[in-house]
């Protein structure tokens, strides 16, 4: 019965987790420690019925740029407009997360990944991939990631993340990846 | 009444079902302007039935390349001959026909078959018959016979209408030609295939099977390798592949692109794009002492060479307008001109065998279609109406274009004659199928 009751709360709990594992947009700040304040005043002891309070620590501002570069970092894509690798205002702020981290650690070594949608021929796509792997390199080494750090590779219209060959699945393709 | 239904539905499910053509041609527009032949079924001179039916090879090829529609076998007023002997003109003084096409196949051996064809001229047979009797050599086009075996049927059916085919239009015939293509099945654990069949799909035999993308196979001129790009070892690079023996050699392998190979016209060297200095540029390779020679230089994309059959020129894509547009480069020179300014874009372009005019994917509106320019004049045709259309290859006689383009969803080939009357589809079995090249006469 107590086994069965622990069962359903784990269906319950895991897609929540689930849930918050994805949140990853730039609004996931709060979020991360708004969740880590609710854990703490939930937790309930099973014996003598007391139960204990806390509150979330309290983050310098370098600590939370910190956390913060940590979440955007999760998010290892880039996404361009058609026929263009120029690097989007919106991106900028994950660029800047990878870069901060790529420059703490000299010795990681990240491979970037341009991709393009299928309109066009495979060809040029190929050339059109490597422009957009290179605007993130170049991004990166603008920032002060070392050269040796970054390698490129360019798929083209090889590798579609998606298959429908509408508008939205083009702009899902034409991407660059960071790949670590 | 119900089940019979249902079981006409199955049968009619299994009988539409490819059997042996992993790629089975659609024929989708321009059966109504083709010529009509007469392809009288070859007459089995030996013992049980007849192991495979030659002319059923030179029917669908006939019908295939798009100038021929031949007659419904019902139609024929004379079957079951084999020799122009045996052909009564005035019975075929109705038959709306420009020739006839009859043979025979008689065992010969061990698995060996003796296998002869004539074509009738009928438009001078019914003329003559109208005249009066005459000697029946008098309208015999063409008269051949060989001893083949049964794994040879197909490629024999091929020959006959190759002989047919250029009898009757001047033209070589392309049916004894293959195709290289890439099939990508996603969700296998190596997802991407290069391919090559007969140009008709039969016989598929898959050349190498790869985790990684392969790219751009194109065939050297006397159709014995392959040159194409593998990410096999996680970057681009050019192999040259022989299609018998199975050897395979790594020609380039730079720093960033190696990509869009193409044989030389002597077999002697590659043209292909390296971005190895910054920019993606064209390059000749000299595939015995992998000597490179640089010959573009730009900041923009330059891409996708294609030979002019003298090898001293190519064109080839590039951004150097502002927007991809097609260029010819004189290797000597290095002298660049400007080909294409209809229509946004133009890229992937290939030279017609016979150098006077260039096959292309045009953007206009936003979509993608093949084109066709005629060099001397300039005059720019949309040949498809199809979607995505991409890869181009022209057959190596300069009547069809196979091409690269998405149905139903899915990346599939399609042919379209050069003058753009005459289309098709290849449906494919299974997965996407793309890059297609069609092979040099074989």
């Amino acid at each position: 019965m107590d086994l069965n009751k622990l069962f359903k709360a784990m269906l319950v709990a895991i897609p929540m987790m689930a849930i918050s594992a994805c949140s990853s947009t730039s609004d996931s700040e709060t979020d991360a420690t708004s969740s880590n304040s609710s854990t703490n005043s939930g937790s309930e002891l099973a014996t003598g019925g007391v139960e204990t309070g806390g509150v979330a620590p309290v983050l310098t501002p370098a600590e939370q740029q910190r956390i913060k570069y940590q979440e955007l970092r999760k998010e290892h894509i880039i996404y361009f407009d058609f026929d263009r690798s120029s690097v989007s205002a919106q991106f900028a702020e994950v660029l800047q997360a990878h870069g901060e981290y790529l420059i703490e650690h000299p010795n990681v070594r990240v491979m970037i990944e341009g991709h393009a949608d299928e309109r066009g021929t495979p060809e040029y796509n190929i050339a059109l991939g490597e422009r957009r792997a290179k605007a993130v390199a170049k991004f990166l080494q603008g920032m002060g990631v070392l050269p040796s750090q970054m390698s490129i590779v360019s798929y083209g219209e090889e590798k579609p993340l998606d298959m429908t060959r509408t508008d939205d699945g083009f702009a899902v393709n034409r991407r660059a990846v960071l790949v670590y | 009444m119900k089940t019979l239904g249902k079981w006409l539905f199955l049968g009619l499910v299994v009988m539409s079902m490819p059997a042996r053509a992993a790629l089975d041609i659609v024929i989708t527009e321009g059966v109504d302007a083709a010529r009509p032949i007469a392809v009288i079924p070859f007459v089995w001179q030996g013992q049980g039935p007849m192991p495979q039916q030659i002319s059923d090879v030179v029917m669908s090829d006939l019908a295939r390349s798009g100038t021929f529609k031949p007659l419904d076998e019902l139609s024929l007023p004379q079957t079951n001959i084999s020799k122009v002997s045996q052909f009564v003109a005035k019975d075929w003084s109705n038959v709306g026909a420009e020739a006839v096409v009859m043979g025979s196949v008689k065992p010969y051996g061990d698995d060996q078959y003796l296998v002869k064809f004539e074509l009738v001229d009928l438009v001078k047979a019914q003329m003559q018959s109208n005249a009066g009797p005459q000697s029946s050599n008098e309208y015999l086009l063409d008269s051949r016979e060989t001893v083949v075996s049964l794994a040879q049927f197909r490629q024999y059916g091929h020959r006959i209408s190759d002989i047919v085919y250029e009898k009757l239009t001047g033209t070589r015939g392309a049916f004894l030609t293959r195709i290289a293509y890439v099939v990508v099945k996603h969700g296998e654990k190596s997802p991407y295939h290069l391919m090559i069949s007969d140009y008709d799909g039969h016989n598929e035999k898959m050349l190498l099977r790869s985790p990684e993308p392969l790219m751009s196979p194109s065939w050297s001129p006397d159709g014995s390798k392959l040159a194409y790009v593998s990410f096999e070892n996680k970057k681009a690079e050019v192999f040259i592949q022989n299609i018998y023996t199975q050897s395979r050699a790594k020609i380039t392998s730079y720093d960033g692109i190696n990509g869009a190979p193409v044989f030389s016209p002597d077999g002697k060297k590659l043209a292909l794009t390296l971005s190895k200095d910054g920019q993606p540029e064209i390059y000749v390779v000299d595939i015995e002492t992998k000597a490179l020679k640089r010959v573009t230089n730009h900041y923009a994309i330059d891409t996708e060479a294609s030979w002019f059959k003298d090898g001293k020129s190519l064109i080839f894509t590039s951004e150097r307008g502002g927007r991809p547009q097609i260029y010819k480069v004189t290797l000597s020179s290095g002298k660049v001109e400007r080909l294409t300014f209809e229509g946004e874009w133009n890229l992937g372009g290939s030279v017609s065998p016979d150098g006077r005019s260039m096959i292309f994917v045009n953007r206009t509106n936003g979509k993608f279609n093949i084109a066709r320019m005629d060099l001397e004049t300039r005059f720019m045709q949309v040949l498809t109406s199809t979607r995505l259309d991409e890869s181009p290859s022209v057959a190596p006689n300069g009547t069809m274009v196979i091409y690269g383009t998405t149905y139903q969803g899915k990346q599939v080939l399609a042919a379209v004659s050069t003058d753009g009357r005459f289309k098709a589809r290849l449906p494919a079995g299974q997965g996407e199928v793309k890059s297609p090249s069609w092979s040099p006469f074989l």
